[in-house]
């Protein structure tokens, strides 16, 4: 396991910057620079480097679609969101249509904005593609048809000319996939979801998303942290706060950033890495909720530092 | 985790102190729901003074104390949060659920001019 690359880390629903919220960033970078001028490109680029993140970039707005780059030439790739199809360009640019490639896309669960990308998803159209996808849902072919039927989608499934396969996979079982090690965990979520624990040359991530902790039962958490044991990085479900996820928005299926921190230090993961964006928050508000939670992390800390991070649509992490 | 409980009027006044952690959430939970149930209170104030940490599942328990006062329009309110706590309210923006008051007095005073009265009586 080499890289995780982030091509989707919104939740529910696909979102875009405004030509407001583009102003909003010009509008403060140019505050900042208080009247300083740039002669050259590297002198803006230096600039532009200094500034805030929710200033100068944005977390983006693909729905869930995570690559981990395994060392190996084959792809593997967690859901199906919108990102599917940046993801499944780039990868295009970067062989050519005409170089055969084999994708394993493992799906956390069927709810829409999972599997929104697949019928943008480039590679699956080409012959000599090979397309593996891989759930613990029974349901999971039928799904992937069903949202490409009229009158939802002009272009069937059968379209499809990759070779495409279907492997169920069962939760508390090792399943070897592309070299790798992979377990997967039922989650608390409408029409359940599963989380992934993915382990390769000595390095483990956890991909766990659209995953409710309901906290009332000590055996489920301590479970859940066996899960994330000593993972490199822990993608999570940060997206509520913890006020939010225990009243007006619980049994919504969705975690918060206190109980990711407190699951990984209880796991002793290395990395936490907050996921699955709410669509309402805009970059500062992203950006905020970093912070404070990278102060939870700070006055809660009780052994090794947990590193915490949080997704934005192209982010790299080096294992 | 110890825990103390006394009314000031129509307001029980409940005081834990140490940590309420996840192995001291239960024991917390318990001791507060015969409070909860006392239907002759208006409200309920937690003195958090002695505090020193409080973790998801104690803070799921306060969630569910307020939903049950709630209920039946009663009040719950926090007081005297130590720093930590006191970020650890803000950052699960729980300082939204309850209401958080500096001191104990004060937090009598929102609630209930009687309560206020009877904690100045002493």
């Amino acid at each position: 396991m080499r890289r995780i690359r982030f091509w989707g880390t919104r939740g529910s629903l696909p979102v875009a910057l405004t030509a407001r919220d583009v102003r909003r960033k010009i509008a403060a970078a140019l505050r900042d620079a208080a009247g300083r001028s740039f002669v050259t490109d590297g002198e803006i680029d230096e600039y532009i480097d200094g500034l805030a993140f929710d200033v100068a970039g944005t977390y983006g707005g693909h729905t869930s679609c995570v690559e981990l780059e395994t060392g190996d030439a084959e792809y593997v790739v967690c859901d199906l969101g919108s990102g599917l199809r940046p993801f499944g360009q780039a990868a295009i640019a970067r062989h050519g249509p005409a170089a055969p490639q084999t994708y394993h896309l493992f799906v956390s669960h069927l709810h829409w904005d999972h599997i929104m990308g697949l019928p943008f998803f480039t590679p699956a159209y080409i012959p000599g593609n090979r397309v593996i996808f891989y759930g613990g849902h029974a349901e999971l072919e039928h799904a992937l048809r069903r949202q490409m039927e009229p009158p939802s989608f002009p272009v069937p499934f059968s379209t499809f000319n990759a070779a495409i396969e279907f492997v169920h996979l069962e939760p508390g079982r090792v399943h070897d996939v592309a070299g790798m090690r992979v377990t997967l965990k039922r989650q608390h979520h409408t029409g359940d979801s599963y989380g992934y624990r993915f382990e390769k040359n000595g390095h483990t991530v956890v991909y766990t998303t659209d995953s409710e902790h309901k906290l009332a039962d000590p055996e489920e958490s301590a479970g859940f942290a066996e899960f994330f044991r000593e993972a490199d990085v822990v993608i999570f479900d940060a997206m509520y706060s913890l006020a939010e996820a225990t009243s007006v928005k619980a049994d919504w299926g969705h975690s918060s950033n206190i109980v990711g921190v407190e699951l990984c230090q209880l796991a002793r993961a290395r990395q936490f890495c907050m996921f699955h964006h709410e669509p309402a928050l805009d970059d500062t508000a992203i950006s905020k909720v970093l912070a404070e939670t990278r102060r939870f992390e700070e006055i809660t800390r009780t052994g090794a530092a947990l590193q915490v991070t949080t997704a934005y649509d192209g982010m790299e992490i080096r294992l | 985790m110890q825990f103390a409980s006394r009314h000031y009027g129509n307001v029980i006044v409940a005081v834990p102190s140490g940590r309420i952690d996840h192995a001291a959430a239960a024991p917390f939970e318990l001791a507060l729901a015969p409070l909860l149930g006392n239907s002759d209170a208006s409200g309920l104030v937690l003195d958090f003074g002695s505090v020193d940490y409080i973790s998801s599942v104690g803070l799921r328990v306060l969630m569910i104390a307020a939903k049950q006062l709630r209920a039946r329009k009663a009040r719950i309110a926090v007081t005297t949060l130590q720093p930590v706590v006191a970020e650890i309210f803000k950052i699960s923006r729980f300082d939204a659920v309850v209401e958080v008051f500096p001191s104990l007095r004060g937090a009598l005073g929102a609630l209930s001019p009687e309560a206020r009265d009877a904690y100045d009586a002493g």
